[in-house]
């Protein structure tokens, strides 16, 4: 039996806890994915075409450098989302994101997905709303990790 | 001034002999050395050119020339410390001899762009193979464009070239300095050097721009710059890879079909430039 | 009478004709350099006369393999092509680039002047004249020449040997490069067998091999020679059994960067860098700076291959630091980014690095394995996920 793509959405905490249109409406532009050991989700430079949503396995955030193994600079799991350059013009991957074990997820399309934020004002608030509570966690995360605070002290 | 031809060598493997006779620390990993020939004329170059330095009995490296051609006084090369070659040389003390072998590779083209605007972006350690661009453009008589410099670095203490950058300034320079973090004495920008793109007013149809810098960092600002509106085309980086012979014989420095030291170090940007950079290696 | 500056004049001769050619280039000052049975190959050393030359000996070649084999076959040149190449005449697995001698305070540098006398090369193949062009583009086709290569080039004497018994690794013909030569040689040989032992059929392709036919001996070829000539080429031909598809090879690589054979091929590949070692065409060099007691300090060129860890260092560490990126340099750079650099394949076609790969990976196979699925990319997301 198939699951319904509305219903998973509904489970994942980006969505959770929303009205069951709104996973409905968010589950239309929705496919269940699977990525395998080492392939990329997100590649630098590529157009950001999805939202992805993981229910199962870890996803590294990487920057490549030539001479160097990727440098990571985030770990996403389960329950969390993947991908926000899809929101804003030029709408392109800013880095890497390599699947550390089999990954399942959602895949929701970005171009139905800002369409139906467009026609559904309220539903786009809703969206906004939710991603921005993320992305605030994640900047002041990120803002404390360049204290560098377990850096040697240097005496100058 | 105007730039000379660059005379070709005869046999291009033989380092000619030059005396260290200054030597200028940067920051606590970089270093600028003053070289002068032992015997006839200082090798003639056009920014943007490295030439192979050999620190006798250890070893040789490319590096960037970061003098401007026609400057007062010897030429200079800026070294960072990170192996025992760049160590060596670092260290050598005044009045001792390093070979010197080139100039080898392209350019930054900087006699091409009297009357255009430009923009130099530099992170790090990236400001040294553009300096001896930026005071050819700053100080050149007659040029009407404007000349944005952007500067990135990792913390104020890093700064490489403060001299210059305030010379260049009030030379005419809008010169725009930014840091990933700052201290309590810092009152300057901080983020990466992408975020002062937007700061400054260029006219992207009439702007040449010269990036340099870690390629992850040449990446985005390529990026910044083309969302920016500047054509890819108008954009030149300075590539880097294992450069040892400097002249398309050792086979080192491929970047797949392009040989670095003879189609580089600087390349105007493109599509396949991109692809190139792009194609992920293990 | 026989014109010396006659460059269209050929002659048959028999193998007292050789030795005379032997004798002539000596004469003029040569290191004559020929092809000699030692540890189990044909390798390449000074020869003084044609008995030091392959008489009966066959090679047979597959990938990984390489064996030679005995009998009272007259012919001298009845085997392919050894693990050596004139490759290491011009461009020395190992010289001095430099010496530095200091008085007090100053430094001086010596180059090294050209060593030794100029070589004549006996008994090279059409495929490795091939290759000595592809490296003339490398090493003299810049703006400026590598000295030390282009002397030793330009004073070298060139015989070839045109090939009547191929390998079974070879595919020269895929490349264009034999099994007949038509110019590029001071002098070219073709065996032919004859009731009376084998003959052969001299052409001549410059005025320095004009000037030296005089000491052959023998007389005019005949029509019927170069009858037999043609037969023996046409025979190769049908014996070769490898093919590489040489016109679309370039692209077809340059996009299937990521094609799922470069792990298969990985997965096999020791990276040991014998194929850059066999090659003909493999030009990688490193330098290495050795200080003496004194002082002294000498820089040495030597080979160097790209499977090497270090080759593509930079100072934080390697750009192609696996298996896979190495392997997939070493064939898109000889197969198709060789183009992009020097106007010219890097492939001659002579399959040493299909014998000599101690795993045995052919690169007529991996090229037609990418070929036969153009395009394939590893799977990424799989639409329909789990079921958790």
């Amino acid at each position: 039996m198939t699951e319904n793509i509305g219903d998973l959405v509904a489970e994942h905490p980006l969505f959770s806890g929303l009205p069951t249109d709104v996973a409905e409406l968010v589950g239309g532009c929705s496919q269940n994915v699977a990525i395998a050991t080492g392939q990329l989700l997100l590649e630098e430079g590529e157009p950001a075409r999805s939202l992805y949503l993981l229910r199962r396995g870890h996803v590294a955030l990487e920057v490549h450098e030539p001479g160097r193994v990727p440098l990571v600079i985030d770990r996403i799991g389960p329950g969390q989302a993947v991908g926000w350059s899809w929101m804003f013009p030029p709408y392109r991957w800013h880095f890497d994101a390599r699947a550390l074990e089999p990954v399942g997820a959602i895949s929701v399309d970005a171009e139905c997905l800002r369409a139906k934020a467009e026609a559904d004002p309220a539903f786009g608030y809703l969206l906004m709303k939710r991603i921005a509570a993320v992305m605030l966690d994640r900047l002041q995360a990120t803002r404390v990790r360049l204290l560098d605070v377990y850096g040697r002290d240097v005496t100058h | 001034m105007s730039l000379t031809e660059v005379e070709p060598l005869l046999n291009p493997l033989m380092p000619a002999t030059y005396r260290v006779v200054a030597r200028r620390v940067e920051t606590d990993d970089v270093v600028t050395l003053s070289l002068e020939p032992t015997s006839g004329p200082s090798l003639l170059f056009r920014p943007g050119q490295f030439n192979m330095l050999t620190a006798f009995g250890v070893g040789e490296v490319a590096i960037s020339i970061s003098s401007a051609p026609g400057a007062r006084g010897p030429m200079e090369q800026t070294v960072r410390d990170v192996g025992a070659v760049t160590h060596a040389l670092c260290t050598a003390k005044v009045g001792s001899i390093v070979g010197v072998r080139g100039p080898f590779g392209t350019d930054w083209g900087v006699d091409e762009l009297d009357d255009l605007e430009v923009v130099i972006v530099a992170g790090g350690i990236g400001l040294a193979p553009l300096r001896g661009a930026i005071s050819y453009l700053v100080d050149k008589p007659g040029r009407t464009g404007q000349v944005y410099v952007l500067v990135g670095s990792r913390e104020p203490d890093q700064i490489t070239f403060p001299d210059d950058l305030e010379r260049w300034e009030r030379d005419g320079a809008v010169v725009k300095v930014t840091v990933d973090t700052g201290d309590a004495q810092w009152h300057g920008a901080i983020g990466v050097v992408t975020t002062l793109l937007p700061t400054v007013s260029f006219d992207p149809a009439r702007t040449v721009a010269l990036v340099c810098g870690p390629e992850i960092m040449m990446r985005f600002t390529v990026r910044g710059l083309a969302d920016l509106g500047v054509p890819l085309g108008s954009i030149r980086v300075s590539l880097e890879r294992n450069m040892q012979c400097g002249v398309g014989w050792c086979g080192h420095c491929q970047l797949g079909p392009l040989l670095i030291c003879r189609d580089g170090p600087v390349f105007a940007y493109s599509e396949q430039l991109e692809r190139l950079i792009s194609e992920r290696e293990r | 009478m026989l014109s010396h500056m006659d460059l269209s004049a050929s002659l048959i001769v028999d193998r007292a004709g050789l030795d005379g050619l032997l004798g002539a280039l000596t004469a003029r000052g040569y290191r004559t350099i020929g092809p000699v049975v030692r540890d189990g190959a044909v390798v390449h050393q000074q020869v003084s006369s044609t008995g030091d030359l392959p008489q009966g000996w066959h090679d047979e070649q597959a990938p990984g393999h390489y064996r030679l084999h005995h009998d009272d076959d007259p012919s001298l040149f009845a085997w392919a092509v050894g693990p050596g190449s004139p490759k290491s005449e011009f461009y020395p697995a190992r010289s001095l680039v430099w010496r530095t001698s200091s008085t007090g305070d100053v430094v001086t540098l010596e180059q090294p002047q050209q060593e030794g006398a100029p070589a004549a090369l006996i008994g090279s193949r059409p495929c490795e004249l091939a290759a000595m062009r592809v490296l003339d583009r490398v090493f003299a086709g810049g703006e400026i020449p590598d000295p030390c290569y282009r002397d030793r080039r330009e004073s070298s004497f060139v015989v070839v040997a045109e090939c009547g018994t191929p390998a079974a690794t070879c595919f020269c013909t895929s490349m264009g490069t034999g099994p007949g030569v038509e110019d590029g040689y001071d002098l070219a040989l073709t065996e032919l067998a004859s009731p009376d032992g084998p003959r052969y059929l001299v052409r001549v392709g410059s005025a320095r091999g004009a000037e030296v036919i005089a000491e052959m001996g023998g007389s005019p070829a005949q029509p019927t020679d170069f009858a037999s000539r043609k037969a023996v080429l046409e025979n190769a031909v049908r014996r070769i059994e490898r093919k590489l598809d040489a016109g679309n090879v370039q692209q077809l690589l340059a996009s299937n960067l990521e094609h799922p054979r470069w792990d298969d091929v990985a997965s096999r590949c020791l990276a040991c860098g014998n194929c850059t070692l066999v090659c003909p065409t493999c030009f990688c060099g490193a330098v290495s700076d050795t200080t003496t007691v004194d002082g002294t300090v000498e820089r040495h060129r030597r080979w160097d291959t790209c499977f090497d860890l270090a080759h593509s260092l930079v100072h934080t560490g390697p750009v192609r630091a696996t298996t896979w990126s190495r392997y997939r340099q070493w064939l898109t750079h000889k197969l198709s980014t060789w183009h992009d650099q020097f106007g010219t394949s890097g492939c001659v076609g002579c399959g040493r690095c299909i014998a000599w790969c101690p795993v045995g990976i052919d690169i007529t196979v991996e090229v037609a394995a990418i070929a036969a699925s153009d395009g394939a990319v590893p799977v990424h997301i799989e639409s329909g996920g789990d079921r958790s």
